[in-house]
């Protein structure tokens, strides 16, 4: 789950950072932490230099990562070791480590910041944290190996993928029922929720595909297939989607197709293909949507690519194996 | 960097925690229960007598068969949101046992869907038995070539990799590395044999040289560990012709171990022993396997086996296949197994569906060392007009098979 949709605009660090900065145009310098999975490392890209600036250690495997509403903490699943690291943003260091559930792959938080929803591959469950207490709520089970989850902008339906059942799982987050569990294309990856609400999308790697699920009724409305001229259909694999907040664009990283696909959210309409790294899986946006950026697992980068022109920008060295990336809110 | 305050905290309300759990948990899985649909799936495999001697790789009793009861809980998982169960009958055959009449046996209780790990022969005698009956068999072990060509039949689906795709993995991997200059050694077993005519047309098919081949008369040195008098000898036997590799055809592994390093000159060594191309490997955890490693591992304690992921595959494919079909007729979900719509994912990058020509499942293989996985096959650089996958073994227009 991105906060793609959340601007960090309106938050009163943005201007505080402002004034800190004081530096030459583009004024505004987002950090992008990435999680290097063979690294065991999180690498800090700063987006005014588009360069790495900071390399820091973490648990082993690290994987999904997520950052807390108020931009001050790191979330780090890490995933040899059973647990989610907290980073504090300000000084990159480990502050704590919350119990996770076997095998933690990616989560969501929620919108306070206080819950995160967690897929636990290994055993077919979705784990519900208690932040503060670090107590684990409520265990749901789900398809075999939980993936990708994703929370509505209002926070009350979580989507969780399970990538060898071929479903995406509808949990009510205020009781942890499964409310209803949709079969989509093979191994599906990642959910994300349109700025509204009214969709959640589901990439599917080995389906080469992403579903668009109405979330009133739960069908499928449309399966997004793509077709990039001198690649076989085995080679394009969806993993990363993100949705522009103004509901106009999608991106999906295509894996060992090495592309992002541009999509247009309104007609689904594949525009364009941008070519980034060797299996691009995920995908963040910048606060300000600007920017967005890729981790290409297999030749170790990080690709800038400017939102606007549809146009990659540069690829930056990163560590290990990169997995997974998040932005900084100010 | 545990949180301690949370872990205590988390231990003093632990049973208040698991209350919770049982509340919430409970109703996701009785709103699923509805309209059950039954599945059962045979597996008949003949027991496999212990080793005379002790053998340090020795067979496990159960490969096969626990692959196949974690595929059947791997699809009860998916099931419970679907409505369907799915149960495994199996049949462990006696040596005196006839896997005909078992398979009759599990035919009329009503499982007509069923694995069979058993040789070619037997395979072909429980097809022929149950030609005409709404019953499917899933070959998870026999490689044999004539099973997919001239002695193809209609109910048999080969999830087991051929003979053909293997040596065409390793062919394509001596290709790519531009080791073009073969020395082959076989064994003096039937199958051996096959596994060497089969590598000799894997050689033909991507232009590599057999600048040697000798037949293996020493015995079984590499289960006997050694013996220094026939060391000597099979040092003069490797002076053969200029090779880049030795490949050796020991599919009972007699020998192929003993070769390397018992060699005149410094050769590596593949085929059925040394760099191996294998459906499964202990090695593999690319591509989202280690979550299917690992709850083999926990299931059965001890490393997935290429059987085991091959029966592991058939079950799973079985499971896809009522999934969309919404029925466990053996005729109907056979229909479904080779509609292009069909495709499995099997752990090795891309996904698995069968040939309609002769319903192997063309499925990417792994070359392997012992302790290291080489490389993934289809290599880099082969292709296919249909799919990559069908660069590995025989394709359709060299196919003999003629199914109706």
């Amino acid at each position: 789950m991105r906060f793609g949709g959340r601007s960090g605009f309106f938050h009163p660090g943005f201007f505080l950072a402002l004034f800190m900065l004081a530096a030459p145009a583009p004024a505004l310098a987002f950090r992008i932490f990435v999680t290097n999975e063979k690294g065991n490392s999180v690498s800090v890209i700063d987006t005014d230099k588009q360069q790495v600036v900071e390399t820091v250690p973490v648990g082993r495997r690290p994987r999904g990562v997520s950052i807390s509403p108020d931009g001050k903490l790191l979330y780090v699943c890490a995933s040899d070791d059973n647990a989610i690291n907290v980073l504090d943003v300000a000084t990159m260091k480990i502050v704590r480590s919350l119990e996770s559930g076997p095998d933690p792959e990616r989560f969501a938080l929620n919108h306070a910041g206080d819950l995160l929803y967690i897929a636990n591959e290994d055993n077919a469950e979705v784990t519900v944290v208690d932040l503060a207490k670090n107590l684990i709520l409520a265990q749901v089970p789900v398809g075999v190996e939980p993936e990708g989850m994703g929370l509505s902008p209002n926070g009350d339906l979580l989507v969780a993928t399970s990538e060898t059942t071929n479903m995406a799982h509808f949990i009510d987050t205020r009781s942890y029922r499964l409310i209803d569990s949709v079969l989509v294309g093979k191994r599906p990856r990642i959910a994300v929720f349109n700025r509204s609400g009214t969709q959640v999308w589901v990439s599917s790697e080995l389906g080469g595909d992403v579903s668009v699920i109405d979330t009133a009724n739960h069908q499928i409305i449309r399966k997004i297939t793509f077709d990039v001229p001198g690649l076989t259909k085995e080679e394009i694999q969806p993993v990363g989607v993100v949705l522009s907040s103004d509901g106009r664009k999608a991106f999906v990283a295509l894996g060992y197709a090495n592309r992002v696909a541009v999509v247009d959210q309104q007609s689904f309409a594949v525009e364009k293909y941008l070519l980034v790294g060797v299996r691009v899986w995920h995908l963040a946006f910048t606060p300000d949507e600007k920017l967005l950026y890729t981790t290409n697992g297999n030749s170790n980068d990080v690709t800038a690519i400017d939102v606007a022109r549809e146009k990659v920008i540069k690829s930056i060295s990163v560590g290990l194996e990169p997995n997974d990336l998040v932005s900084s809110l100010h | 960097m545990i949180d301690r305050l949370g872990l205590s905290l988390a231990s003093l309300l632990l049973s208040f925690a698991l209350a919770i759990r049982v509340a919430v948990v409970a109703p996701a899985r009785a709103q699923t229960a509805a309209a059950r649909l039954e599945v059962r799936i045979g597996y008949i495999a003949r027991r496999i007598p212990p080793p005379p001697l002790y053998d340090l790789t020795a067979t496990p009793q159960d490969e096969g068969v626990a692959g196949a009861r974690l595929a059947i809980m791997d699809n009860n998982t998916s099931g419970s949101f679907l409505g369907q169960r799915f149960d495994l009958d199996e049949a462990i055959l006696a040596p005196d046992q006839s896997a005909v009449t078992a398979a009759r046996k599990l035919a009329d209780g009503g499982d007509g869907l069923i694995l069979a790990d058993l040789p070619a022969d037997q395979l072909l005698a429980v097809a022929d038995a149950l030609k005409g009956r709404d019953a499917v068999l899933f070959n998870v072990s026999a490689q044999d070539n004539f099973l997919r060509g001239k002695e193809c039949r209609a109910n048999i689906f080969h999830v087991a990799p051929s003979r053909a795709m293997l040596t065409d993995a390793l062919a394509q991997f001596l290709v790519v590395k531009r080791w073009p200059k073969i020395f082959l050694i076989v064994g003096q077993t039937a199958a051996d044999e096959s596994y060497a005519a089969s590598f000799r047309a894997s050689a033909k098919k991507f232009g590599l040289t057999i600048a040697a081949e000798k037949i293996w008369t020493f015995g079984p040195l590499a289960q006997a560990r050694g013996d220094a008098v026939t060391q000597g000898a099979a040092l003069v036997f490797t002076r053969a012709a200029d090779s880049d590799m030795i490949v050796v055809a020991d599919e009972e592994d007699n020998f192929g171990d003993y070769i390397p390093y018992h060699t005149a000159d410094p050769k590596l060594v593949g085929g059925t022993q040394g760099l191996v191309a294998a459906s499964w490997h202990r090695t593999q955890f690319a591509f989202g396997s280690e979550q299917l490693q690992d709850r083999f591992l926990r299931l059965a304690n001890r490393r997935m086996r290429p059987v085991d992921y091959q029966a592991w595959t058939a079950v799973r494919a079985i499971g896809e296949a009522v999934v969309h079909v919404r029925s466990a007729d053996p005729g109907a979900l056979a229909a479904f197994l080779v509609d292009p719509q069909f495709s499995i994912a099997v752990f090795k990058d891309v996904a698995a569906s069968f040939r309609p020509w002769d319903h192997q499942l063309r499925q990417p293989l792994l070359l392997a060392q012992p302790a290291f996985l080489v490389a993934l096959a289809p290599l880099p650089g082969f292709l296919h007009q249909r799919t990559i996958l069908d660069t590995l073994g025989v394709d359709q227009p060299e196919t003999q098979c003629r199914l109706p």
